[in-house]
């Protein structure tokens, strides 16, 4: 028992540095990529030693590249982590924000609030936007979980999920056939889901609420863990069950709801990453599974970006797109292996 | 209504567990009321009754899983509800009918999940709950799966690795709702062997609900029947289950069950007049009946004695039994109603009953269908004397298949329209 404790850990130990290195490289490669040419040494020079300040190369950096890089692997982290807790409330591996209907939730909110406040302010803090998006999360998540209560079967949960995406996405173009003009630009922009334009008081938001959140969700990792073998068991342990699915559907509903408040909805990332950090540590332990998820998020939003940003440029394709070409087959591969 | 049933005095005051005057049911509304039931601690108590009686909903309860509509149930002669979850899950842990799919957990988690309410803010096992986790597994014998997948197991194994973890919490009281459901008979000896041993050594405290009434009776020191959402009956199983009560309880109103044997006979098939005689006894004709039973045939047998085994098996099967008293010469009057039944019958069967004994009266019988050359078919092993009307097999399926036991289509016709009449009706 001790010698498999001792395999256990070192493979815990090396999927950790595995990630590192994977989002080390997913940065180097992001900052180096773009229609601005740089060197290694330019760049290192830039960040580090803060130098040519205020020169077009180190605005690229500062104020275009990190800034987007950063967010990409915080939201990416949350998103992650947002689908774990959503597979862990409903016992389901094949749920997500996005799929849920959650994200467009989120987006048929900050859509309306965006339109009717623009009209009053130039531009919204993000603080509002989040808690529009919060509230979208909240509004959808209660349909979800109506429809849970009715149907046990877990694809026909997911059905019930992209039927209220597709509602929730309805409301939101009428929303945007009734805006001006100026608004759609940035409305369209943003509900196709991308990272850019993101800048350092944003990230500042963001950091906070998803790194308190994950934090929350650490903490909750007795009680996660405990809920795997079921409601019954989870109660008879001693657990509060109404307090801590609360707990569950708050917090993922808040992480879904930053990421899409920033990024717009992000497909299959929710759905796909904690999967595929179960796989990696082949633990479904909630205290090693849930950094590993928000690692292994952050790893692959960065890449996705990066893809996002350099196969066809200077066209940008948006971020669902590379998300969704990776994460929708592994999605039909679960269903398919749960069938067997 | 046997025992201490619904509305009757309530269990003895030094029980360890007990409910006085619980109300239980769905969305407060009461479906059982008035249970007084209650057990000593280190004793079992089984809850018996048909599909949809109840069980379950009273079990919930105690566990706290349903909110109790009213009453009381005490522990240790404390109210149960002044406990918080946390105090609960150290007093009582539980084994249920959820099925339980944790993905990418090893068996040891599953069962260290039991130490939950023991461990710090994050779950970190101590020495000492690795070494609780290690014998609560050996206990039920398990500990050899403790790396393995749980999802991957058999139910059998599923089903200990949960009773292991029940058992790793330390608990006062275990309760289980159909913890036999799925097995094979092998592992449900094993299941209910562990439990009586852990109530008997560890002076834990079962309560569970099973649907097997002969494991019942012999598994629990106090039984609750529960019927139609009410209290049933109470008591010792010895004392209150009988033949009866059973068939009363889950309503069998063809079919018989056994409570001395702790068997099942099925509906009885023949339903006209005996065309067979079986000559029973020494356990040899229960095979026998039961062969016949299933092929539609209706049968006499005799003589038997009231202590026989054949004889339980016989009142649920034969059309009619001829029985004498045990220990004792079979009487005149009992010989004749056996000559008589004898006569009427078309074929004999001989089982192979012990033929010694100056006054046999089955051997003078056997003699006298042999003299008025009935066809006889004979499962003897010894003295095989070939004469003319005797036939003989060596075993039961070649005897059932025989020619003699064909009685044409006049029998399938004439239960044809009985059939059918019954069905009119």
């Amino acid at each position: 028992m001790k010698k498999s404790n001792l395999g256990k850990i070192a493979r815990y130990q090396l999927v950790c540095i595995f990630l590192l290195i994977g989002l080390v490289a997913a940065v180097v490669f992001s900052i180096n990529s773009g229609t601005v040419h740089m060197s290694v040494k330019d760049i290192f020079d830039i960040i580090v030693l803060r130098a040519n300040e205020g020169s077009v190369e180190s605005n690229v950096i500062w104020k275009i590249r990190l800034p987007r890089l950063l967010a990409a692997a915080i939201l990416g982290g949350g998103l992650s982590v947002a689908g774990y807790l959503l597979q862990t409330f409903f016992r389901n591996p094949i749920a997500g924000p996005y799929v849920l209907g959650i994200s467009s939730g989120s987006k048929m909110f900050v859509g309306f609030t965006m339109i009717v406040l623009m009209h009053y302010v130039k531009t919204i803090p993000a603080g509002i936007i989040v808690l529009a998006a919060f509230v979208g999360a909240l509004v959808s998540m209660a349909f979800v979980m109506a429809a849970a209560r009715k149907v046990t079967d877990m694809s026909m949960l997911l059905v019930v999920g992209v039927m209220i995406g597709y509602i929730c996405s309805a409301i939101t173009d009428f929303f945007i056939n009734f805006a001006q003009e100026n608004e759609i630009a940035n409305l369209t922009n943003w509900s196709l889901g991308s990272f850019s334009g993101i800048g350092w008081s944003d990230i500042r938001v963001m950091s906070i609420v998803i790194f308190s959140s994950l934090f929350a969700v650490m903490m909750l990792s007795k009680p996660i863990g405990a809920y795997q073998l079921g409601e019954g068991y989870a109660k008879s342990m001693g657990i509060n069950i109404k307090l801590f699915r609360l707990l569950l559907v708050l917090f993922s509903s808040l992480l879904a709801a930053t990421v899409t408040a920033f990024a717009g909805p992000i497909a299959f990332v929710g759905i796909a990453v904690p999967q595929i950090a179960k796989m990696l540590m082949n633990t479904s332990k909630p205290i090693i599974i849930i950094p590993t998820t928000f690692l292994t998020g952050a790893v692959f939003c960065t890449f996705s970006d990066l893809l996002a940003r350099t196969m066809f440029a200077p066209t940008e394709l948006t971020i669902s797109t590379v998300t969704a070409f990776f994460g929708a087959p592994f999605v039909i591969w679960l269903l398919l292996k749960k069938k067997k | 209504m046997k025992g201490e049933g619904a509305g009757g005095s309530g269990p003895k005051f030094n029980m360890y567990f007990k409910t006085e005057d619980l109300a239980v049911g769905y969305s407060g509304k009461a479906l059982i009321e008035n249970i007084n039931i209650g057990v000593e601690k280190g004793k079992i108590l089984c809850l018996l009754g048909p599909n949809g009686s109840g069980k379950s909903t009273i079990l919930k309860s105690i566990t706290r899983h349903l909110n109790k509509i009213a009453g009381t149930v005490f522990i240790d002669q404390e109210d149960m509800s002044h406990f918080s979850s946390v105090e609960t899950a150290k007093k009582l842990s539980v084994v249920l009918t959820d099925k339980v799919a944790p993905e990418l957990m090893t068996c040891g988690e599953v069962v260290a999940t039991g130490r939950y309410p023991y461990t710090n803010h994050f779950g970190k096992l101590t020495e000492q709950d690795n070494r609780i986790v290690a014998e609560s597994m050996e206990a039920v014998k398990v500990l050899d799966l403790m790396e393995q997948e749980f999802i991957r197991l058999s139910d059998g194994q599923k089903q200990r690795v949960l009773l292991a973890r029940a058992i790793c919490q330390r608990p006062e009281i275990i309760v289980l709702d159909e913890p036999t459901s799925y097995l094979d008979i092998r592992h449900k000896i094993e299941l209910l062997g562990i439990l009586r041993n852990m109530a008997v050594e560890q002076n834990v405290t079962v309560i569970l609900s099973l649907h097997e009434v002969d494991l019942a009776a012999k598994l629990a020191d106090q039984i609750i029947l529960v019927k139609d959402n009410h209290v049933y009956g109470y008591g010792c199983p010895e004392d209150i289950l009988d033949d009866e009560v059973i068939k009363d309880l889950y309503g069998i109103e063809h079919g018989s069950f056994n409570m001395l044997l702790g068997s099942v006979e099925l509906p009885k098939t023949g339903d006209m007049e005996p065309q067979v005689f079986v000559f029973g006894g020494d356990g040899y004709g229960t095979l026998c009946y039961r062969a016949l039973n299933k092929r539609g045939i209706s049968f006499a047998t005799g003589v038997l004695y009231h202590n026989d085994v054949d004889y339980q098996v016989a009142k649920s099967l034969a059309s009619q039994t001829i029985v004498e008293k045990s220990f004792r010469p079979v009487s005149e009057f009992v010989y004749e109603q056996a000559r008589k039944a004898l006569q009427k019958c078309e074929v004999v069967i001989d089982s192979g009953f012990d033929l010694e004994g100056e006054n046999n009266r089955n051997r003078m019988l056997l003699e006298m269908a042999r003299h008025a050359n009935k066809p006889i078919l004979s499962l003897r092993k010894e003295t095989k004397h070939e004469t003319g009307s005797v036939e003989y097999f060596n075993d039961i399926g070649a005897l059932i298949n025989s020619d003699r036991l064909k009685f044409g289509s006049a029998n399938g016709h004439k239960r044809k329209q009985r059939r059918s009449l019954a069905a009119s009706i």
